[in-house]
Parts: structure tokens; sequence; C-alpha cells
């Protein structure tokens, strides 16, 4: 089983290709889209890049819940309603969602997860 | 006028791998200016010719179910300019293709020298998803004609592709 620290290490060699970004630049508390700069394409190939390294499954929409995010159930007037942060929660168990649940607007979200999003994703499905 | 940049295909194995020619000339217009005594095809329209052979690839290994769209070039890197009279080889090969996209690898060779190479990923958009229609059917299928897909193309089996019948 991985140690944090190894899968911190390839997260940040998953970034550094996917993102075009300096190592010292992939640190635990850097945003995906705030800091390193992720476009929505980006996380498609940062999920090739986990699932390479790591030989794991990630299903659509379980490490960027777009379809949560774009939901004409969940989001009304750019905020995601209770229901909608309900499923965020449940859909992702590994983010910390408490900065953005304060004002959990849709376009906050970028800047919600962080690389140890990533790590403690990435250890949610191999055990770490 | 269409923007082709690459010849036909040499080779064409489904899902996997696929080599394609692009012969430079000095007969194409872009190479006048760029640049004057001293033609050079610019890397850019390289990757654009790797896009090409590489999303052709991917189309076809999807049925063509969906819109092939370039999203990212990561990695290119080139070694020396191709001029007029070199005949360039675009080797394509799918690293991972999923419903949602794919990321494959391509590398130009002169010869027996590589002149360039880049990791070219590709989203997979239904209709709908903000790109519009970039083919007819039947004008898909002529450029499928002209780069011979057919007559060289592979499936898994080592058996000839077949042809769409749109």
């Amino acid at each position: 089983m991985p140690s944090r620290d190894e899968i911190f290490e390839k997260v940040k060699a998953a970034l550094v290709d996917a993102l075009g970004v300096d190592e010292d630049e992939v640190s635990p508390t850097a945003t995906m889209v705030g800091d390193l700069g992720a476009e929505s394409i980006d996380f498609l190939d940062i999920v090739f890049r986990l699932e390479k390294a790591f030989g794991i499954k990630i299903p659509r929409g379980e490490l960027f819940p777009e379809d949560v995010l774009s939901s004409t159930e969940y989001v009304a007037d750019g905020r995601l309603n209770a229901a909608g942060l309900a499923a965020l929660k449940a859909r992702m168990p590994f983010a910390d969602l408490s900065k953005f649940e304060a004002n959990p607007s849709v376009q906050n979200f970028a800047n919600t997860l962080t690389v140890e999003d990533m790590v403690r994703y990435v250890q949610s499905k191999v055990g770490g | 006028m269409r923007w082709f940049w690459i010849d036909r295909f040499e080779e064409f194995v489904r899902g996997k791998y696929a080599t394609a020619v692009k012969n430079v000339s000095l007969a194409e217009e872009h190479m006048h200016d760029h640049f004057p005594g001293v033609a050079l095809m610019p890397n850019s329209l390289i990757v654009e010719g790797m896009a090409q052979a590489a999303g052709l690839l991917v189309a076809e290994a999807i049925d063509y179910n969906r819109r092939v769209v370039l999203a990212k070039v990561s990695g290119a890197e080139f070694y020396f300019d191709a001029v007029p009279g070199d005949t360039l080889k675009f080797h394509a090969e799918i690293l991972d293709l999923k419903p949602a996209g794919s990321l494959t690898s391509v590398k130009a060779t002169v010869g027996d020298e590589v002149q360039g190479a880049a990791e070219i990923f590709f989203a997979h958009l239904e209709p709908g998803e903000g790109v519009p229609k970039l083919f007819e059917p039947e004008e898909l299928l002529r450029w499928l004609d002209q780069m011979h897909i057919y007559d060289v193309g592979r499936d898994e089996a080592g058996q000839p592709l077949t042809r769409p019948d749109w």
C-alpha cells in the first residue's frame, strides 16, 4: 500500500505533465484551478494520468463533478442548493468542502479543489 | 480550400496505431513567405498533421460516433526543420481511449530521423456539447477514401476495415 508521500509524488508528477507547471508550484494547498490553471479539459487529462500512474479506474464525474455543478435540480442563480451540497459531499468525501459551503457559488467551486484533495481521492481509491 | 495536412495513410490498425505520410512541397503556398529563400514547414502545421493522423485513428476506433476535437498538445518537441522535398511520416499511437476522450502519442520522422514528437489529447464530444457539426457524412467519407484508410486499414484481427455505407 503506497504511503501518503508516495501518492503525493505521483500526483505531483501527473499534474506537472498535465498542466505544464513546475514541480515547486504543486504544493498540497495549491488550488487546481486558481493556482495551477487547470481547465475543464485538463481534468480529463489528469484522470487519464492518475489511472495510469496508480492502476485505478476513475468513473466520469467522480473527481470533478461537473454533472452536479451543471444540474438545474441542484443549481439556482449560479449557487448550489442544499440538495446539491449534499450530493456533492456524497460524491466527494475526499474533498474538504468547508470553505465552499460558506459560499456555494458554482464559480467558486473552481477554487475549492486542492492538490491535497487529489491525494486524498487517490488514497481512497488505493486504500492508502 | 480544405485544411489537409496529411496526404494518405500507409498503415492503419483499428484502435492501435497508424502511419500517415505528408510530402512537403515548395508548391504549398505557405512556403512562399515562410521564409523567402529558406522555405520550411512550420512546426505548428506539423502538429496539425500529427493531430489529423491521430484524430482519424481515434475517430475510426469509436465508429465516428462522436466529434473528436483536438484538446491539448503536451510536450511537443522538434529537432530539425522539415523542408521542401522531405517526406514526413506521422506515427500515431493510441495510449488510452475512453468515451470522453483519448490520449495519443505521435512521432514525426523524415527517413530514419525523428523530426518531432508530441502527446496529443482529444476530447470526444456529443452533438450539442458546443461544437458545430464538423463534417457532412459524404464529405468525411470522401476524405477517408482520399486517405486510403479502407485500402490499408485493418481491424484488431488483421481483417480489412469495413467501409461505412453512409
